[in-house]
């Protein structure tokens, strides 16, 4: 049976209906038209579908969405209210990717090590970017460049 | 530039097949290779814009469609800029030479000199753009037309245009495409292989407000629904209503050696050169070398959509070539090819033939049950890693004999393996996965493999590179095929180069010569020895690493024989397993369009090698695939993947060739070296598993030398 659930998403309040047990990934990308979000298995082993709820990232393909009613919820697309994130911008700087499918779940994780570093004024190191990322697969083999960014990003100008 | 033919030329023959002047100030080139995720959009970019003498940001690269573009079969082979950039650097010189002339006319002048489109001369300027409606760009491509002076854009760094749309989370996949009154179709794959359909008890389903559709045919099995959501609610619906019946297929993988050794195959001698009996000492080595089945596993699930309009059908796929999947689709369906058009749109990463072709038929099948309505279908996590087709499962076996001083005087090579390709379009029945369920009397021919002038399939890189006295070489292509094989990067040369660098190394340590310096040896090619010496500079290679688990292995080779030369060293620990510690990598790729996209791919290339070498391998039991999660298949995580450092060796002079696929063969070589040089234990049956050290070590104690 549909309900109705409240939530905020990117700064804004959203109200969709659906089983309780749906996704949020699905609902996300079903319902809100947020594509950025990418399904990668459905069962929170790749990384892919990575959004943050009230700032901690979640694998949104396994986050039913009555968890997240009341909560806000932040994707790929409002990962900074102006612009790009820091971690966005040293992706791109450091080419760091090749069909980039994976990025997207990798760049939500990533700002949310960022932010937290920054907010606690120091650096991170790159052995914990790479245990930080460590569930989120990327086949393409473009690890090291994404790393590389990461760190770069924690150094940029916010 | 270089001047060269492409075979893409014969079907396209004419510049405006390529080029495109219409919209002021852009260029719009036109190219039949698929963005896959490995940057060929921009390089061919770069290669359009540095021959028109245009800047690179005007040049806007058109996907494929089987409306309008080049047909330049598939997406393959590491051949894009070989094929494609080739003939479009051609166009593009025929198309300068062509407005310059025209611009000398209309200026009345007897040179000009073009600068971002503009025709400059000391009487006045005009752009192409202007010159465009007079220019007749319907004249044959000419490989001829005069080079004029390079403008820098190819060789230097590029960066990928479409990065940026992606980390922004912008609608950059197929998984994005919306269309206006788009539908989402799920299908179910039979439980395992050799089922089929009995019943299909469809009221619970037809109870469901939300289902527009479900299609039974033979047994093929989907649902179509108005949103993915309830797609995915419809599909598990439809899985209780099904019952299947049959016998499994009794392929497991502890059988797969033996079934590939026994099965009937098409055997070809690959290379054969007359026997001269060595006289005096000479000794042999002879060893057995393995790899399972692999998978593609892309991150992002095969994905199409589709839609008929009476009896015409449009298809989007992220499919490795759209003229050959039209082609395929069309025969499968009984439809005159000129009503199917598909059209590119990009997936996820994509590394052979995987499940984009067969998605693309399942969208057609289900679109035909709501005609005018476009149906969106993604597979699912375990049908991506169950039902894609897989890299072959080989078995090759090397016999090399030797003086007591090392110098090979004889070399053997016998491979066992499916045919490497089943591409659409290339076999005798369509080899779209559906059809064979659609029940119409015709499973899956058997793959093939690529003929020798593609570069061989079972056989790609099976003769050595070294100077190895007389030689045979028989590959043994497979006529039956339980489990679907087609191509995965690199082909037969991931377990080839393997089992080459594994007996070489071999062969030295016997005669107890350095690696590097025995191959060098035995090697007469400059470019293959500059790779050599690079590699073993960056590495400093004598300088080995300390400690009693470490070691180091050195792989080479160049790719197909016709195409990059690689060479990689690899640090390793063996403890418990193996941990890869450092990597070098040195690659001739000849000129080198765009150098950061060659070291990003040959970089992605050893990952992803390393991780088929170390830890892949799909698993089969009574018919089904059970390595079909990422816990059950797992692949390299970011806390395994080492440091690398690539070189590309300057060769701004030589004829680009291709780097997708370079670095596999010599990375899995590498590794299985160093694990040798750090444990003595040669390990010859893919992955190199703590499991399968251990065996190595327990079946053949001979495998230590
Ligand atoms: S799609 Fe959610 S973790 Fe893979
Ligand atoms: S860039 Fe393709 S999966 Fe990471």
């Amino acid at each position: 049976m549909d309900e109705q659930f409240s939530f905020r998403v990117n700064g804004r309040d959203e109200t969709v209906g659906c089983e309780p047990q749906t996704p949020l990934l699905w609902v996300l990308r079903d319902l809100l038209g947020l594509t950025g979000t990418r399904f990668g298995c459905g069962a929170g082993s790749c990384g892919a579908c990575t959004v943050l709820v009230d700032r901690s990232p979640v694998h949104s393909c396994d986050t039913p969405i009555w968890s997240v009613a009341g909560h806000a919820v932040t994707t790929i697309e409002g990962l900074s209210a102006d612009g790009p994130h820091a971690v966005q911008r040293a992706l791109v700087d450091h080419q760091a990717g090749q069909c980039g499918y994976c990025l997207s779940g990798i760049a939500v994780r990533s700002a949310a090590l960022v932010d937290r570093a920054r907010e606690e004024s120091r650096t991170l190191d790159e052995a914990e970017v790479r245990d930080g990322l460590d569930g989120h697969l990327c086949r393409c083999g473009a690890h090291n460049r994404i790393v590389a960014a990461v760190l770069a990003a924690v150094e940029a100008p916010p | 530039m270089i001047a060269g033919t492409s075979p893409s030329l014969a079907a396209s023959p004419t510049v405006d097949w390529w080029l495109d002047f219409t919209e002021v100030g852009i260029v719009r080139a036109a190219t039949g290779k698929s963005e896959l995720g490995q940057g060929i959009s921009t390089a061919l970019a770069q290669v359009v814009a540095d021959a028109l003498g245009v800047a690179v940001a005007r040049v806007r690269m058109q996907p494929p469609s089987t409306q309008g573009s080049p047909d330049e079969g598939f997406t393959a082979g590491s051949l894009s800029i070989q094929h494609s950039g080739t003939a479009l650097d051609a166009a593009a010189r025929t198309a300068r030479a062509a407005f310059e002339r025209a611009a000398c006319e209309s200026l009345g002048v007897g040179e000009v000199t073009v600068v971002d489109g503009s025709c400059i001369s000391a009487g006045g300027a005009v752009t192409y753009w202007q010159l465009a409606a007079s220019v007749d760009l319907s004249v044959a491509v000419d490989p001829g037309a005069p080079q004029p002076l390079p403008a820098g854009i190819v060789g230097s760094t590029v960066g990928r245009r479409d990065l940026q749309g992606k980390v922004m989370g912008g609608p950059s996949y197929i998984h994005d495409l919306r269309l206006p009154e788009m539908a989402y179709g799920r299908v179910l794959r039979p439980p395992y292989r050799g089922a089929t359909l009995a019943a299909f008890d469809d009221a619970a389903l037809s109870g469901d407000p939300s289902v527009m559709a479900s299609v039974i045919d033979g047994s093929f099995v989907g649902v179509i629904a108005r949103t993915e959501i309830d797609a995915r609610r419809a599909l598990e619906l439809a899985r209780v209503a099904a019952t299947w019946t049959g016998t499994p297929v009794s392929l497991a993988n502890d059988d797969v050696v033996d079934f590939l050794t026994a099965a009937q195959a098409d055997v070809t001698s690959v290379a054969s050169s007359a026997e001269a009996t060595p006289a005096g000492d000479v000794q042999e080595l002879r060893a057995r070398y393995t790899r399972p089945f692999l998978a593609h596993a892309s991150i992002g699930p095969s994905t199409a959509a589709a839609m008929w309009v009476e009896d015409s059908l449009r298809v989007w796929s992220h499919t490795q070539g759209v003229y050959p999947l039209r082609n395929d689709i069309a025969r499968a369906l009984g439809l005159p090819r000129e009503n199917v058009v598909v059209e590119h749109v990009e997936g996820a990463g994509c590394y052979g033939h995987n499940g984009a072709d067969d998605v693309a038929y399942d969208a057609a099948l289900l679109a035909r049950a709501v005609p005018g309505v476009p149906v969106h279908v993604t597979w699912s996590r375990e049908d991506e890693l169950g039902w894609s087709p897989f890299g072959p499962a080989m078995v090759v076996d090397i016999a090399a004999r030797h003086r007591p001083d090392g110098t090979i005087v004889s070399w053997s090579w016998n491979g066992y393996s499916n045919g490497h390709s089943g591409r659409p379009a290339t076999l005798v029945t369509p080899s779209l996965l559906a059809y064979a369920d659609q029940g119409l009397g015709s499973p899956i021919p058997p793959s093939g493999d690529p003929p020798p002038a593609a570069g061989h399939g079972t056989a790609r890189n099976a003769v050595p590179i070294y100077s190895v006295g007389s030689i045979s070489a028989t590959a043994h292509t497979l006529s039956e095929m339980p489990v679907r094989a087609s191509a995965l990067r690199s082909l037969g040369a991931h377990l080839n180069v393997f089992a080459i660098e594994s007996h070489i190394d071999d062969l030295a340590r016997r005669c107890g010569a350095d690696p590097l310096a025995y191959r060098l040896r035995h090697l007469e090619d400059p470019r293959a020895r500059a790779v050599l010496e690079r590699v073993a500079d960056m590495s400093d290679w004598t300088h080995r690493p300390a400690g009693d688990s470490s070691g180091r292995g050195l792989g080479f080779a160049r790719y197909k024989g016709t195409g990059a030369w690689c060479a990689v060293v690899v640090d390793i620990e063996a403890q418990e397993r193996i941990r890869l510690k450092r990597m070098w990598i040195a690659v001739d790729v000849g000129r080198a369009v765009n150098p950061d996209g060659v070291v990003n791919q040959i970089e992605g290339g050893a990952v992803q090698a390393a991780s088929w070498t170390l830890l892949e391998q799909v698993r089969l039991a009574d018919g089904r695939v059970i390595s079909d999660t990422w816990e059950e298949y797992p692949i390299l995580r970011f806390s395994d993947v080492p440091p690398i450092e690539v070189a590309v060796l300057d060769r701004t002079h030589q004829p680009w060739l291709g780097a997708g696929e370079a670095s596999m063969g010599p990375t899995a070589a590498a590794i299985g070296n160093a694990l040798a040089d750090a444990t003595g234990i040669r390990a010859r049956r893919l992955p190199l598993t703590p499991q399968a050290i251990v065996a190595a070590l327990e079946e053949d104690p001979d495998s230590t030398y």
